[in-house]
């Protein structure tokens, strides 16, 4: 089992530098996306609309898969179903297989993440190139993205240099991003002209018209799906929406959340392959479904991807995306793990202030830290807390439900904290005390000063 | 049951209630702009330039004077003299210093330019040359992605895309890097 | 008008001082003022680590209290909306219901049922405010940063009444300050780390006394405080609102 999120973000702190680091860098990103958020008066009609629009589809999915499979097929694409991960990766693999290809390109894919594509494969001897560079960087690193949107964003350029110095050759001790980038196009450049295949993720998947929507910044979709023979863009059942003018409003949110762009460089519309070129499309479940069947958490699966909430939130920005052990990480991601596996995840659900910031971020009104605290709850009934921690809410409960007892232990604890102090003071016992001095304990209550006091 | 049949019961069996699907009033949120100010502004925010020129004649002059300077250079825009075929092999593409392609019209909100695959001549183009330039005349623009979406049929041909600025990252440490792995440089020729 | 006190079990037990000033600054509004004596805590603590299912004899306890008056007032945003948001008892639904819409943080109930125009009172310090996500976000007690939507701060509006007060916002003037409950235990690192750091920002603009609705974010940023040896002080709102010279 994983480390717990509060284990390793403990870890993530011991540089303090660097944290500080790590939020500020992400605390910028938050405010540029407020800054291109406030040029549009509009902004949250954006976002009612966008949330409504999202209700309303996942309210007839099934009809809008079944539109969008026709669709598509019209168009000639291929369209496959995945129940699970390892059906997407089968899927993918036997189209690799069938071929005889080697060289395989893949641009940014959440879902390919989740799935664990590039272990399945490697484990068969293909080699997939990530390339987006933030993800090939941590590819390169032999390390998870910590950032659905910024692959890389826990690395300083020293480590990106050291890296590419390992990797690529370049010089030792040259830290300059421009120039590192320049390295990475020409290692990449190479690879996308000699790709056989090419592997997007799908922004949105239009039901009307049977095609999908990819959004980069640097054109490394297009650059791999243009030159491959075959392109698979692979999908969760929730990229679904109804309409192409639907795009208007998911687009003008979607880059101004992530990192104030007034939109990404690329919005690339996919509908038939070009001449010669294969198209496939993999539909994939993985525990979708069962998040739809879930009424606290169904709304979860309204998400874009942005990563608005992971910038605004203050634990992830001082607690690095791995600390999140998952392949979503942030708030989004501790709503979406539990339903993939409860147990490996009861942990994250727990890793937030609640302090809502997430809710108000998110440009589909998903309302993130409600459901938090509800994951809270399945976990507790579920028993997956640590039965400590369940005693002493058990024996709180019991205490604070009894006034009497209630005035006994109240003067009690402050009775020990006043002349007993050294039994709180124990760092290792008291995490409260390791980092913080103990409120000073007054000799009487609120309510013994009331007493005396209350014709005053 | 197949995997199609399994996860389309399984939605049937989980889905809420039936939700309407929103009206969307696009015109209640109409705002009077200067159009070619707004996009001239966003197409230089997100990295590119707009270039004015008085008329069709100028972008042939451009052309005709790159490619006598011996510059692998190729013209997609009848405005610009010889219309060029594209190879197929992006190997051959690769080295291509400028291309210049026709859009269908920019959106003033974000600087953006909806490119039509037949534009293109080849999908990778806009893409894999190193300087890229969009001509458009000036009538050629719209106010947001609203009236963007309104103004084209995205299937109508296989591929499309709206390009916004030259190929850019900032995943090193958020520093903004223009010409990632596509164009270095954008440049938004404006027939006025 | 007849307000139940409510005075949350760590305010209670840690804070009297808070309690007191509440006391006698709705006193001083004319006020008449019930304390019921049987009253201990709103069950946040259980239902925020996931016990939830505990709280109901907290739910009980709190509505055999809080009965039969026109208003409920405490000086803690967070405790206000637990009590708006989960406060349930089959047995007695219709009393829960007027609880749960008839509980009033502090400052929200002085600037929306008072209708709070002047006070009468002098603080002459440079104060820092520090909003408690609780009170913004879930009470709605200013505007967030987060949405497009015109500016308002009860708090800030109540604090610049006060004369003499010089009123300072931190760089970030809505992150939270890491105390999140139980959080401020099973994640220590990170709490303490958010703390720190609003501490930081609010000692850079050389602030005498943070201030806030919640005694809890107080507690959490006072711990940090004192173990550095700040000379900064923490008080809470009714403290302020409260002091005469």
């Amino acid at each position: 089992m994983n480390p717990s999120h509060a284990k390793l973000a403990e870890a993530f702190n011991a540089d303090e530098k660097r944290t500080d680091w790590h939020d500020q860098t992400l605390w910028f990103v938050r405010q540029k996306r407020d800054k291109a958020a406030h040029v549009l008066p509009e902004w949250e009609k954006l976002r009612q609309w966008a949330s409504d629009i999202k209700d309303h589809t996942l309210s007839n999915l099934d009809v809008y898969l079944a539109e969008f499979e026709q669709k598509a097929t019209a168009n000639g694409v291929q369209v496959h179903w995945a129940l699970d991960a390892a059906d997407h990766n089968a899927i993918i693999h036997k189209i690799i297989r069938d071929q005889g290809l080697t060289r395989i390109v893949k641009s940014k894919s959440m879902l390919t993440e989740e799935c664990h594509l590039n272990d399945y494969l490697q484990q068969s001897g293909i080699e997939v190139i990530d390339t987006d560079l933030g993800e090939r960087i941590v590819q390169f690193r032999k390390e998870p993205p910590s950032h659905i949107v910024l692959p890389a964003i826990h690395l300083k350029k020293q480590d990106v240099s050291e890296t590419f110095q390992e990797h690529l050759g370049t010089e030792a001790g040259n830290y300059d991003p421009q120039y590192l980038t320049q390295a990475a196009r020409i290692h990449l450049r190479e690879k996308f002209i000699q790709s056989e295949l090419a592997i997007t993720g799908v922004n949105f998947a239009v039901a009307e018209t049977g095609g999908f929507v990819v959004c980069t910044n640097e054109g490394n979709a297009d650059m791999g799906v243009h030159s491959a023979k075959i392109h698979i863009g692979c999908m969760g059942i929730e990229k679904i929406i109804p309409k192409a003018e639907h795009l208007g409003v998911f687009t003008r949110l979607l880059a101004r959340s992530a990192t104030g762009q007034p939109i990404t460089t690329y919005t690339s519309h996919f509908h038939r392959p070009r001449p010669g070129q294969e198209m496939h499309i993999v539909i994939v479940d993985n525990g979708r479904t069962r998040q739809l069947g879930r009424e606290d958490f169904r709304n979860s699966l309204k998400c874009i991807r942005c990563a608005a909430c992971f910038n605004t939130c203050p634990v992830y920005r001082r607690s690095g995306g791995h600390s999140y052990h998952t392949a979503v990480a942030g708030p989004i991601g501790s709503i979406l793990n539990p339903n993939l596996d409860m147990k490996a995840n009861a942990d994250l659900p727990f890793a937030s202030t609640l302090c809502g910031s997430c809710t108000n971020v998110c440009p589909v009104k998903i309302n993130i830290h409600e459901q938090l605290w509800k994951w809270r709850q399945v976990i507790a009934e579920e028993g997956l807390v640590a039965p400590s921690k369940k005693y002493s809410m058990k024996m709180m409960a019991f205490v604070l439900a009894r006034p009497s007892l209630y005035r006994i232990a109240g003067s009690a604890g402050r009775w020990v904290m006043r002349n007993l102090s050294f039994l709180v003071k124990v760092k290792s016992l008291n995490p409260w005390y390791k980092q913080r001095e103990m409120p000073d304990a007054p000799k009487e209550s609120f309510r013994d000063w009331y007493k005396k006091n209350k014709e005053v | 049951m197949t995997g199609r049949e399994k996860i389309l019961s399984d939605v049937v069996k989980n889905k809420p209630t039936a939700i309407p699907l929103p009206v969307l009033d696009f015109k209640s949120i109409d705002q009077p702009f200067d159009i070619l100010e707004t996009f001239t502004k966003y197409v230089q925010a997100v990295g590119g330039e707009v270039v004015h020129v008085a008329h069709e004649q100028a972008l042939l002059q451009q052309v005709t004077n790159e490619r006598s300077a011996g510059k692998y250079i190729i013209n997609r825009v009848p405005a610009g003299g010889q219309v060029d075929d594209v190879p197929v092999d992006p190997a051959i593409l690769e080295s291509v210093y400028r291309a210049y392609i026709k859009g269908s019209f920019g959106v003033a909100e974000n600087g953006a330019i909806w490119v039509m695959e037949s534009a293109m001549g080849n999908r990778i183009l806009p893409f894999i040359c190193e300087q890229l330039v969009l001509v458009l005349h000036k009538t050629e623009l719209v106010a947001n992605m609203h009236e963007a979406y309104a103004s084209i049929q995205i299937d109508k041909e296989g591929y499309g895309v709206f390009i916004a600025g030259p190929s850019k990252t900032a995943d090193i440490e958020q520093s903004l890097v223009i010409g990632a792995h596509g164009p270095k440089a954008l440049s938004v020729l404006i027939i006025m | 008008m007849k307000v139940g006190l409510f005075i949350p079990c760590y305010i209670d037990q840690f804070y009297p001082k808070v309690a007191i000033a509440t006391f006698q600054l709705l006193g001083k509004l004319g006020c008449e003022i019930i304390f019921p004596q049987g009253q201990t805590c709103c069950g946040q603590p259980m239902a925020n680590s996931g016990f939830a299912s505990l709280s109901g004899g907290c739910d009980k306890n709190f509505i055999a209290n809080f009965s039969g008056v026109d208003y409920i007032v405490a000086p803690s945003g967070s405790c206000v909306l637990h009590i708006k948001e989960h406060l349930n008892d089959g047995k007695s639904p219709a009393e829960a219901e007027f609880i749960r819409t008839h509980i009033y943080e502090l400052t929200e109930f002085l600037t929306d049922v008072m209708k709070l125009e002047k006070l009468s009172a002098r603080f002459p310090y440079k104060v820092g405010l520090h909003n408690s996500c609780h009170g913004q976000r879930g009470l709605h007690l200013s505007s967030m940063s987060e949405l497009v939507a015109p500016a308002f701060s009860k708090p800030a509006a109540l604090l610049n009444m006060v004369s003499g007060l010089q009123l300072c916002l931190p760089e970030r003037p809505d992150e939270c300050c890491g105390f999140g409950g139980t959080f401020c235990v099973f994640e220590e690192a990170v709490s303490v780390k958010m703390g720190v750091d609003r501490i930081k920002e609010h000692e850079s603009n050389d602030v005498d006394v943070i201030t806030g609705g919640d005694v809890s974010c107080l507690m959490h940023l006072e711990g940090i405080m004192k173990r550095k040896g700040s000379k900064t002080r923490v008080m809470h709102i009714a403290e302020i609102l409260n002091s005469e010279l």
